[in-house]
This record gives structure tokens, C-alpha cells and sequence, in this order.
């Protein structure tokens, strides 16, 4: 077959670039808005962070790498923030990925009401982030929280949960987690579908115990469905930023004071806009690294 | 067969402790998820009581559930206190237009990626691929400035421009080219010879079967926008021209302390529709999200 010659008649030259034509024609809304609203964006965001902004004279000049020099060496709120993006990360995905698959094994057999509790758990997801957050801001307050009302009932007096250091980024983990699990909850589902029973089932014909059929056959079933889940929640949990916003304002005392609410922050309510592009450029780095890594990781396990 | 023996012979002692170790079973199990699910249904519950009590009954100990007496003027003076009638109505019109918008959109490119051969085309995905993957706070101040430029700061344009041509754009996109490269190409093909081009061929065979990625796309896209918070703090200034989550952040007396049972009885108002939609189509807005993440 490979000796077939390759004519080019016209009319097949004509169809191709017809084609052609109409695959660039299809995609030409997405890619305008596309280049305008993102490209163009991410290549200003470059420009923007060798300058400084003026904000008296709304001029902006050019300043070189200094905004790189303060983030870096000058500034240690930087590293603080960078920290705190870290053991949040740190904190969330384990947390989020274990519950997720808790939920799916508990879910993935058949009994009375599965659909009702499949529901529940999924309730938070479909909730907006800003109501999510309100409503457990005024769960967590020190006097009048529920939580606090509820552990004064048996005799506990509950800590101060959004004002103290380690418990602000412990309730904004926590809660993050409930809002978002869910949707990890249903991919892990989705792949526990996929595994046909009869594995299991001769695995127990076998005499293999529930936690030797999890360990050797359904976790590393799973393995492809983890890493794909773990990516997403890493790169999602850079992302943070109504529940950072509502409950806790990025305090006390910086505790949980992320990178991307720290570039909220910086930009529009203290001006310092060159400053910001700058953190923006870490942050891009940071996602870009993290998706290539998962891109490679991918690769690998095929 | 089998188990019409095993039901036609008489109980003994054994089946009956067996039975009774079978449902304790039972009864540990329900409890247990039942456990589980107090911290995700809770807070629902919880909006819903505080909504109705007083602004001196919101804080007072011991906690009642159930208020005595529901305040149910909570409800009306929301609407007085902000315009959030005015609010709601932004929410929802500027939602309806992202999701026309990202169907119209990412139905045209997935087709093209799924279906069409052209130059460039995988460089331009990859593109996209980061495009997806990239927080919003990446791009939001130079989008903020070029707003600026525009004239479009504090009008509703940059909360619908900026979701269609972003992340959640390039999710539809790419949950639609999954689902058309699913089709069976020999329909097309068909039409095709019967010198349909290739835009009746998109219009009139693939969109009309692809129905079910449609309502997808669509319900992730209304609830996207309808859930956005960053970009309406950042675009708009206006009380009558914020959305619901915005509005929801500014109940607070004149000192800047939360008017709780304000803020309950808005946050319930904003939530209830959307959990009673998606109690009624459950099934159909859980796949829509599975769909969405499984390419990943």
C-alpha cells in the first residue's frame, strides 16, 4: 500500500483546503475572544510586572526585574504567602482525595437510599462558594457559631476558629474540601463502575479479605483515575479565593493569606499593580509547572 | 430455584440471630453515612433556621432549630435593605447569556478539533489546554486595564466576555469534541455525498444528536456564572449592577459587622432555587459534572 502514489488532483487539493477552511472558520469565535481575553492578557501580564505603576499620575514606568528583587528578597510576606499556598495545597488534596474515595467505595453497592445520600454529598458542589462560605463563617464564629453553641451544649468551649493562626487555615481546608469533594467523589465512582464484579468476585472465591481486594486490586485500578484527580485538586487549590475572601480575609496575622488572593489584594485594593503582575508571573509558573508535571506523569503510566 | 428453598423452610434459632446480626449490620451502616453527611447538609440547614430568627435570637444560647416565631420579614427587608431583586435579576440574565454564548461557541470548535482536519489545529489545542488549566487571577489585571480601555468596567460585559472565552469556554469546548468524535462518522459522510456542507452537516446531523452534551455544557455553564465571585468584586461598583454572590457579601451595619440574619435569609434565597432544580435533575446535572471532569 505504501507505493500508492499520492495524487494531488486538484479537485482533492481543493477539498482539503476546503476543509481547511472550515476548521479555522468553526474555531475562529472561540480563538478571537480567546487571544483577546486570555493571550493577550497573559503576555500584558508580563510586560506589566517590569513596571511600576503610578497610581497619583497614572503613568506607568519601567523598572526592570525590581518587582522580581522585592518579591524574592526584599519582601518576606512573599515567602510567608508562598507557605501558606504550600500547607494549604498540603492540607487540602490529601483530605479532599481520601474523603472523595471514602465516599465512592461507600457509595458504589447497592442498598436503600443510595441515590439520597449521592445526592447529599454532591449537594455542596452545585452551591455557590460565596454562599458556602457565609454560611460557615456564621457556623465558625466564637460566641454565636453553631459549632461553638453546639460543643458549649456538651461542655466544650470551642477555640476562636477563624481568628486564631492554625485553626483559620484548618476551617477554611475543612470547609473547602465539603464544597468540592463531592465532584471528586462522582469521578471516583465513575471508575469504580468501570472494574468488572467478577475481579472481585473471584478474588473472594479465593479467599481474599475486603481490605486485600482493595489493596491489590482496586486501588491500583484506580491509579490513573488518582493522578488525574490529584492534578486537577493541586491546580484547583491555587485557584482559592471566595473562601479566602468571605471567611478569614487572608488573616490572622497572614495565616491564610494565599498566593492567589494575595495578587487580589496587592492589585485592587492597594494599587500596586506592577507588584501584582509580578506575583501573577510566580503564580503562571506554579500552574504551568504543575500541569506539565501532570501532562508527564500521564505520558509515563500509558 | 435456590433461593425458593432457602424462603420456604421453616426459621430456625440460627437464621433468626443471623437475621438479627444482619440488620444490626444494617442499622451501623445507615448511621454511619448518616454521620458522614451531617457536615455537608448541616450548613443547609442551619442558613435556613438562622434566616428565620431575629437578629437577637441569631446569637442567643442555647441554640433553638426551630425559631418560635419565623421572622419571615428577614425576606422582605432584603429587598429593601439592597436592590436585590434587581441583583437577582443581573444573576440570572447574565447566566443565560454565558450559557447561550459557550453553546454556541464550543459546540463550533469541538466540532472542528473532533471533526476537521486543519493546520495548526494541535498547537492550538495545547494552547487552549493551558488556557484551561490557568487560575483567573493569572490574567485579571491586565483583563481589568483592557475593560478599562474598553469603557466596559463596572457593566455586565466583562462577566459574560470573560467565563465564555475562558476556562469554562475551553471546558465545554473540549466536553464537546469528546462527544462529537464519539459519533458515528457514516451519517456525515452520508450527507456529505448528498452535498450538504459542512456547516448544514454541523447544524443539521451532528448538533441535533450531540443533545445530550448540549444540556451538559449548559448546565455547568449557567451554575459557573451564576457561582462567580471574583469577577463581579473586581468589574463592578454599582449596587444595582452587582449579582447575587456580590450582593450577598454586603449585608453589614454601619460599623461593618454582618447582619446575620440578613445575610441567612439572601444566602437561602440564592441557594434554594438552584438545590431544588438540582434535586429534581439530579442525575442529569451529576453526569453533566462527571462529563466535565473526566477529560481532566
Amino acid at each position: 500500500m505504501s507505493s500508492t502514489p499520492v495524487v494531488t488532483t486538484p479537485t482533492n487539493r481543493s477539498a482539503h483546503f476546503y476543509e481547511s477552511l472550515s476548521g479555522w472558520l468553526f474555531i475562529s469565535p472561540l480563538l478571537t475572544g480567546f487571544c483577546l481575553f486570555f493571550v493577550g492578557p497573559l503576555v500584558a501580564i508580563f510586560v506589566y510586572s517590569l513596571t511600576e505603576w503610578n497610581i497619583l499620575s497614572q503613568q506607568s514606568s519601567f523598572v526592570g526585574l525590581e518587582n522580581y528583587r522585592d518579591i524574592l528578597f526584599e519582601n518576606p510576606e512573599f515567602w510567608e504567602v508562598l507557605r501558606n499556598s504550600l500547607v494549604f495545597a498540603a492540607g487540602l488534596v490529601p483530605l479532599n482525595v481520601a474523603l472523595a474515595l471514602v465516599l465512592a467505595l461507600a457509595l458504589n453497592r447497592a442498598f436503600h437510599g443510595v441515590i439520597v445520600f449521592r445526592t447529599l454529598f454532591f449537594a455542596p458542589v452545585v452551591t455557590a462558594g460565596a454562599a458556602w462560605a457565609i454560611v460557615w463563617t456564621f457556623l465558625l464564629q466564637k460566641e454565636s457559631g453553631g459549632i461553638n453553641q453546639m460543643l458549649a451544649l456538651v461542655g466544650i468551649d470551642g477555640p476562636n476558629w477563624l481568628r486564631q493562626p492554625d485553626w483559620a487555615m484548618v476551617s477554611v481546608i475543612v470547609t473547602r474540601v465539603l464544597k468540592n469533594v463531592g465532584l471528586n467523589m462522582i469521578l471516583y465512582l465513575a471508575a469504580l463502575q468501570t472494574i468488572p464484579r467478577d475481579y472481585a468476585e473471584a478474588a473472594t472465591l479465593d479467599g481474599a479479605g475486603r481490605w486485600h481486594i482493595f489493596r491489590h486490586l482496586t486501588w491500583p485500578m484506580l491509579a490513573p483515575t488518582t493522578l488525574v484527580i490529584s492534578i486537577v485538586t493541586v491546580v484547583g487549590s491555587l485557584k482559592v479565593f471566595d473562601h479566602i475572601y468571605l471567611m478569614t480575609g487572608g488573616g490572622p496575622e497572614n495565616a491564610t493569606l494565599v498566593l492567589a488572593y494575595y495578587i487580589y489584594e496587592r492589585a485592587f485594593e492597594f494599587f500596586e499593580v506592577g507588584y501584582a503582575s509580578a506575583l501573577a508571573v510566580v503564580l503562571f509558573f506554579v500552574t504551568l509547572g504543575l500541569t506539565l508535571a501532570q501532562w508527564l506523569m500521564k505520558k509515563e503510566s500509558n | 430455584m435456590t433461593s425458593f428453598v432457602h424462603s420456604s423452610r421453616s426459621f430456625d434459632a440460627g437464621d433468626r440471630s443471623r437475621l438479627i446480626r444482619l440488620s444490626l449490620k444494617k442499622i451501623c451502616w445507615y448511621l454511619a453515612l448518616i454521620g458522614l453527611s451531617i457536615p455537608f447538609v448541616f450548613p443547609f440547614i442551619w442558613m435556613l433556621s438562622g434566616s428565620l430568627k431575629t437578629q437577637s435570637e441569631i446569637t442567643a444560647f442555647p441554640p433553638k432549630l426551630i425559631p418560635e416565631s419565623p421572622a419571615w420579614e428577614n425576606y422582605v427587608e432584603i429587598f429593601s435593605y439592597q436592590p436585590f431583586a434587581q441583583q437577582y435579576f443581573n444573576s440570572l440574565y447574565i447566566a443565560a447569556a454565558v450559557t447561550m454564548l459557550i453553546l454556541a461557541v464550543a459546540s463550533m470548535a469541538g466540532y472542528a478539533f473532533a471533526r476537521l482536519k486543519f493546520r495548526g489545529s494541535n498547537f492550538i489545542f495545547v494552547f487552549l489546554l493551558m488556557g484551561l488549566m490557568m487560575p483567573e487571577e493569572v490574567t485579571i489585571i491586565p483583563n481589568f486595564y483592557w475593560m478599562k480601555h474598553l469603557g466596559l468596567v463596572n457593566t455586565h460585559w466583562p462577566l459574560i466576555l470573560l467565563p465564555v472565552f475562558g476556562s469554562q469556554g475551553i471546558i465545554a469546548t473540549f466536553l464537546m469534541r469528546q462527544f462529537f468524535a464519539a459519533l458515528p462518522v457514516e451519517l456525515e459522510e452520508a450527507a456529505k455525498l448528498d452535498g450538504l456542507s459542512r456547516f448544514g452537516i454541523f447544524w443539521r446531523i451532528a448538533l441535533p444528536l450531540s443533545k445530550p452534551a448540549l444540556a451538559a455544557v449548559a448546565i455547568i455553564s449557567f451554575l459557573h456564572s451564576w457561582n462567580l465571585l471574583l469577577e463581579p468584586l473586581v468589574f463592578l461598583s454599582d449596587l444595582d449592577k452587582f449579582t447575587v454572590p456580590l450582593a450577598l457579601t454586603n449585608f453589614s451595619d454601619a460599623y461593618g459587622l454582618p447582619l446575620w440574619h440578613l445575610q441567612l435569609a439572601a444566602t437561602s434565597l440564592s441557594v434554594i432555587p438552584v438545590l431544588l432544580v438540582y434535586i429534581i435533575a439530579q442525575r442529569q446535572i451529576v453526569e453533566s459534572f462527571a462529563m466535565s471532569g473526566v477529560k481532566g
